[in-house]
């Protein structure tokens, strides 16, 4: 007789999952309720999918309430569960909307030489396959590697300064981020204009520099906090092995946050890279290729759009939804690169 | 007899040999937290390459006392001390001595292990010498030296690129001893280095602890009686009934455990306490 029976047989099975029966119940509550939200938009006046909307989550949550009196915990649970998924989905729709009008309105300026040639001889009547953004993408990319590679380093050394040296200043540089991070963009650009481009002119330097103060708030605070997540052992680890700050800091504490100094970097990067106000008194504008860090004014992205939008003919206006399409896919390039520059960082797992 | 500064823990105070291992005694040291007193007049020995086990109540001051002996003390805001702490003789508080010299004397494995979790495995063993700007010429020598005196070579000498993290927690533990080795340290602190282990990982750093006693000198901090007892040569019972803690007894470890003078090491060893 053996003690133990051994199910040879056994099959893998989820006992938590929910049961076929219930599923199918809540594909028919969701049925009623769809048809429901159908019929009372086309008989009342709360009609188009936003009427819909509500009417389906209103019936879809009545239909719970005649489980109160039997289950009221489930039934709590139940229409608790409903409340949450509308208001993701309420969250969502503007997200959806955006990127929808941009993509459907973007893609019609396009044509096959819209990323590869600039608006030098193409005026604002010119039909749409004529002229492109190629000087506006030069243009941003130049913008914001100047703007990265001044506020980057800036951000996290000040991070660190309040976080890791912990100087007499530390009160005072947490106390200028805070403040400098609600300086409006524009202010930021005026600033740039009186000690930069009133003097020399506008130039893709001036423009990197408006973005650079504004960017420097965000990367240094999301530094500091991703710094301040390091547990102290670490630190204390690495002075226990005769280590001074110097090294403590560069070789300990930084490599262990490096996907957090890169979530920070980002931040700061997004903060910026749509920025239209900084622009305009520092880069200002011009509709021609140019490459020079100094060499004038010079396009961008956001000013692109700002532009044409303000010409206001029919073939700039679909420009300027052109340029914001671009700008979209732009922006987004930039956060999977970092995501991806992060994940290899982190090679040995 | 128990706080007196001639303490009778060791016969004579071996210099440093030919080993490296160097002899520490502190000498009517204090400690405080701000206004609080937390450590009272401790007066040790500790004999070049022997093993000193620290035992007593938590929060009867043994950590800030370990700590206290390679200048980790000085990281907590508001510490403050008195008295002094002599290396081989040398005071290691002297104003012009760098701490900095003094840790890499004086090693330490800490309570919870803490790899540093940007480093591989083999990275971590040699952290200390990068961290001090030492070139390391012999890296894959002193990696396998140091993993094999921690215990830990067998188990992972097929990943030494792993991260640190991946390690199991005995795993991670032996890798920090062998971090503090790296340094060639002639004194090694350990705050309680099994409390987070398992009975089998705890074994094999009682077993690295003995073989490591020929060439350094130990001090342990342990909440283990048996720990204590299988390991140390010397045992010293902190207590802080008020504040702050100070030294109840302290004598060859074979004493405190079977005949100890003061009634309260005796409840405390054999578990009778409180």
């Amino acid at each position: 007789m053996t003690l133990i029976a051994t199910p040879v047989d056994a099959l893998p099975t989820q006992p938590w999952r929910r049961s076929t029966s219930s599923r199918l119940h809540n594909l028919g509550y969701g049925l009623i309720s769809l048809g429901a939200a159908g019929i009372v938009t086309l008989i009342s006046p709360l009609a188009g999918p936003l009427g819909f909307y509500l009417v389906f989550v209103v019936v879809r949550i009545a239909l719970i309430v005649p489980l109160v009196a039997r289950d009221s915990i489930a039934a709590r649970d139940q229409i608790m569960a409903v409340v949450i998924t509308a208001g993701f989905v309420t969250a969502f729709i503007p997200w959806a909307s955006i990127v929808s009008t941009v993509v459907r309105e973007g893609l019609e300026a396009f044509h096959s030489d819209y990323l590869f040639t600039d608006m030098k001889t193409t005026s604002a009547t010119d039909a749409l396959g004529e002229g492109g953004l190629l000087h506006a993408i030069v243009g941003s990319t130049i913008i914001l590697v100047i703007a990265s590679l001044i506020a980057i380093p800036l951000g996290i050394v000040a991070a660190v300064y309040v976080t890791e040296v912990k100087g007499r200043l530390t009160r005072f540089v947490r106390l200028m981020t805070m403040s400098m991070s609600g300086v409006p963009s524009i202010v930021a650009g005026l600033f740039i204009y009186s000690v930069v481009a009133a003097e020399f002119g506008f130039s893709a330097l001036a423009g990197a520099l408006a973005l650079a103060v504004l960017m420097l708030p965000t990367v240094s605070r999301t530094a500091e906090e991703v710094l301040g997540l390091v547990p102290l052992e670490l630190r204390q680890a690495s002075y226990a092995l005769g280590a001074n700050q110097v090294g403590t800091t560069f070789k300990v504490v930084l490599p262990t946050v490096r996907s957090g100094l890169v979530t920070a970097s980002v931040l700061g990067l997004a903060r910026v890279a749509g920025e239209t106000a900084p622009l305009i008194f520092t880069a200002f504008y011009s509709a021609s290729f140019s490459a020079s860090l100094t060499g004038g004014a010079i396009g961008s992205l956001p000013m692109y759009v700002f532009q044409n939008f303000k010409v206001g003919t029919a073939e700039a206006i679909t420009r300027a939804w052109g340029g914001a399409f671009v700008l979209l896919v732009f922006i987004s390039s930039l956060f999977v690169i970092a995501r991806l520059l992060a994940s290899r960082s982190r090679k040995k797992v | 007899m128990s706080t007196s500064t001639t303490t009778p823990v060791s016969a004579s105070i071996t210099t440093t040999g030919a080993t490296g291992a160097q002899s520490l005694a502190s000498v009517g040291l204090h400690a405080w937290f701000g206004k609080r007193h937390v450590l009272a007049d401790i007066n040790l020995e500790f004999p070049a390459r022997s093993v000193t086990g620290l035992i007593g109540p938590s929060g009867c001051g043994k950590s800030t006392y370990i700590r206290m002996l390679n200048r980790m003390h000085e990281f907590i805001d508001g510490a403050a001390m008195a008295g002094t702490v002599l290396l081989d003789g040398e005071d290691i508080y002297d104003p012009g001595v760098d701490p900095i010299s003094i840790r890499r004397k004086v090693g330490m494995v800490f309570q919870k292990p803490n790899p540093f979790p940007a480093m591989s495995i083999g990275e971590n063993v040699v952290a200390g010498l990068k961290l001090s700007g030492m070139k390391v010429p012999n890296k894959n020598d002193v990696i396998e030296d140091c993993l094999t005196r921690a215990g830990l070579w067998k188990e992972v000498k097929d990943r030494l690129k792993a991260a640190g993290g991946s390690l199991s927690g005995g795993q991670q533990q032996r890798l920090c001893i062998a971090r503090a080795l790296a340094i060639t340290p002639s004194v090694l602190l350990m705050d309680e280095p099994c409390s987070a282990l398992d009975p089998a990982s705890t074994l094999r750093i009682e077993e690295t602890i003995k073989e490591l006693a020929s060439d350094m000198t130990i001090v342990i901090v342990t909440h283990n009686m048996q720990q204590a007892a299988r390991v140390s040569d010397y045992c010293a019972f902190f207590l802080a009934d008020e504040h702050p803690g100070l030294i109840v007894e302290n004598d060859r470890t074979e004493v405190i455990f079977t005949n100890p003078r003061d009634p309260r090491t005796l409840d405390y060893v054999s578990g009778r306490f409180g």
